[in-house]
């Protein structure tokens, strides 16, 4: 096995923004490889929960005192701040919501119900999260469109091929994950949202599992809508992100009605505010919202080149480690993919694999993880699955070996 | 018919010569492979018990009065929690099964060690037996 190799920063000072890392767990030191499902988060982005709250707690846009504009200028730096992020055009173009999975929703709920008719069709992928399937399958069911689905081969990757056929003049929507949960591929959505748009479809591209492995630009993709949870790139939980293209949010409906998203209320007349709190509707989650800049910033001050650099070492060591056993068969072994693993071992059950990891205080994801059509396509309950983070170490996934010898010896 | 007691207090002194919850889990994946299976037909849907990650069968009879129970599942560990519950309730009269408490549970730390999710599942397990012996009451009143 390869030797571990020359890492691109000081991962003991990494480590030690992490409090949680130091956590035992049945009496062994955590090893965390469950970030796919949720990264953990910095001691930067903890401060800045508690420091609102302490410090400049009020409710945002309304107030004239002088806490309130602190926490309304806070709350919007984080606007600034992703729009940068991401190379939106103007911060007016992030809506804030709780996730990717509330941002299809709307998505889905505004333009797609203004703008679907029957026999229009929507096109997503055979490794879609249900959070980029149900949502078009409400929708489509709603207003008689019809849902194609582009099929991959057995290595994790779309059939481009078959992508082009499905698109015709009927295609009016496609919603595509950037990089896969379940198996970690990178979809080459660049290429896809230029040939959706010879078609003059919209594509909207779920970002959960792309944002904390590399830089996005939103421009250089052309994206007409692009989604991100905040927890999945070192931020808080119940934060996340709807950017969308300024013609299309402004054409679309509003999602939810109440306070903050209206210009003047009259029983006989409501008018709508401008973007983006036309889709804000209520107080929003404050305080986590301006955590999740301190997230932002915190990749940054580490650098996007030396994450991906770093996950790339723990992907290939990790890859090789666990090709080493015969019955274990990796699940993606896309060209170009993230720091996933998933794969199954021979006669032994998936949620077997995770409770002995667990017991050698690893953790990793078990199941279907939430991508049951994906699963079936490789004809199988679900994986165990291993996902690494900037945090994480060479002698981490050696753990990771030892912990599996422990499952072959004891579950085998 | 040995009482339900017994069995459970058998099963604690069992769990007791045990140190580490590695030997514990060892223990249970024996009983888990030593599980008698069950013919293939039983896998239907009907006898898949949900609120497991993992699929688990449960299959009864009821036969001189008392309730017979089998099961399967696809996890060893989850096969070997069953047959815990098998050992226990499997020959009980339908009464006894539905006033169990099943306190060795809680006795030899198995709640207290269970994640939740698999906790709910065991749990899920124990209302099918439980619903089964009901039934079986109900039909023989």
């Amino acid at each position: 096995m390869a030797l571990a190799t020359q890492l691109l920063y000081d991962i003991d000072q990494i480590r030690s923004d992490f409090p949680i890392l130091n956590e035992k767990i049945n009496g062994k030191p955590l090893v965390y490889f469950d970030n796919a499902a949720t990264t953990q988060k910095p001691n930067s982005v903890i401060q800045a929960i508690k420091s609102y709250y302490e410090t400049i707690n009020a409710n945002i846009h309304r107030g004239i005192h002088t806490l309130a504009e602190k926490a309304t200028a806070e709350y919007e730096l984080t606007r600034e701040k992703v729009g940068e992020f991401i190379n939106a055009e103007s911060s007016e173009q992030i809506i804030f919501t709780r996730g990717v999975t509330e941002s299809v929703n709307l998505v889905a709920q505004t333009y797609g119900r203004a703008f679907l008719k029957p026999g229009d069709e929507v096109i997503i992928s055979a490794m879609e999260h249900h959070s980029n399937i149900v949502p078009w399958q409400m929708i489509c069911e709603e207003r008689g469109a019809v849902l194609k689905v582009i099929p991959i081969n057995d290595e994790g990757e779309l059939l481009m091929d078959e992508y082009e056929k499905l698109l015709s003049a009927k295609t009016k929507i496609v919603s595509l994950v950037h990089v896969s949960n379940a198996l970690g591929t990178v979809n080459p959505v660049k290429e896809m949202v230029e040939k959706a748009h010879e078609f003059g479809a919209v594509v909207m591209i779920d970002g959960a599992q792309a944002a904390s492995h590399s830089h996005i630009d939103v421009r250089d993709l052309d994206a007409d809508f692009y989604a991100l949870s905040g927890h999945k790139f070192y931020g808080p939980t119940g934060i996340g992100v709807l950017y969308g293209k300024r013609e299309l949010l402004e054409k679309m409906p509003p999602y939810m009605g109440g306070g903050e998203m209206i210009k003047e209320v009259s029983f006989a007349k409501t008018t709508y505010n401008d973007l983006p709190y036309k889709f804000e509707a209520g107080t929003p989650n404050i305080a986590d919202t301006i955590a999740l800049r301190k997230g932002i910033e915190y990749m940054e001050g580490i650098g996007f080149e030396a994450i991906a650099a770093h996950e790339h070492e723990l992907l290939v060591y990790a890859t090789e480690m666990l090709t080493s056993f015969p019955d274990l068969k990796i699940i993606g072994t896309a060209k170009e993919k993230v720091s996933v693993c998933s794969f199954v071992i021979e006669g032994i059950h998936p949620q077997d694999i995770g409770i002995i990891l667990d017991s050698e205080g690893i953790a990793i994801r078990t199941g279907h993880h939430c991508t049951q059509p994906l699963m079936d396509r490789f004809k199988i309950p679900g994986t165990a699955r291993a996902s690494f983070a900037l945090y994480n170490t060479i002698a981490e996934i050696d753990k990771l070996g030892k912990g599996i010898e422990k499952v072959l010896r004891m579950a085998k | 018919m040995i009482d339900i007691q017994s069995i459970e207090n058998e099963l604690v002194e069992d769990f007791s010569l045990f140190e580490t919850w590695d030997e514990k889990y060892e223990y249970i994946i024996d009983l888990g492979k030593k599980l008698a299976p069950i013919s293939e037909e039983y896998k239907t849907p009907e006898r898949k018990i949900k609120g497991c990650q993992s699929s688990v069968w449960l299959v009864s009879e009821f036969k001189d009065g008392v309730v017979y129970f089998t099961a399967n599942s696809d996890s060893v560990i989850v096969k070997g929690l069953v047959s815990l519950l098998i050992k226990v309730l499997s020959g009980q009269q339908p009464d006894t099964i539905i006033n169990s408490n099943l306190d060795f549970m809680n006795k030899i730390g198995l709640m207290q060690h269970l994640a939740q999710t698999r906790s709910n599942g065991l749990l899920a397990m124990v209302k099918q037996m439980k619903l089964d012996a009901m039934v079986y009451k109900s039909q023989n009143l």
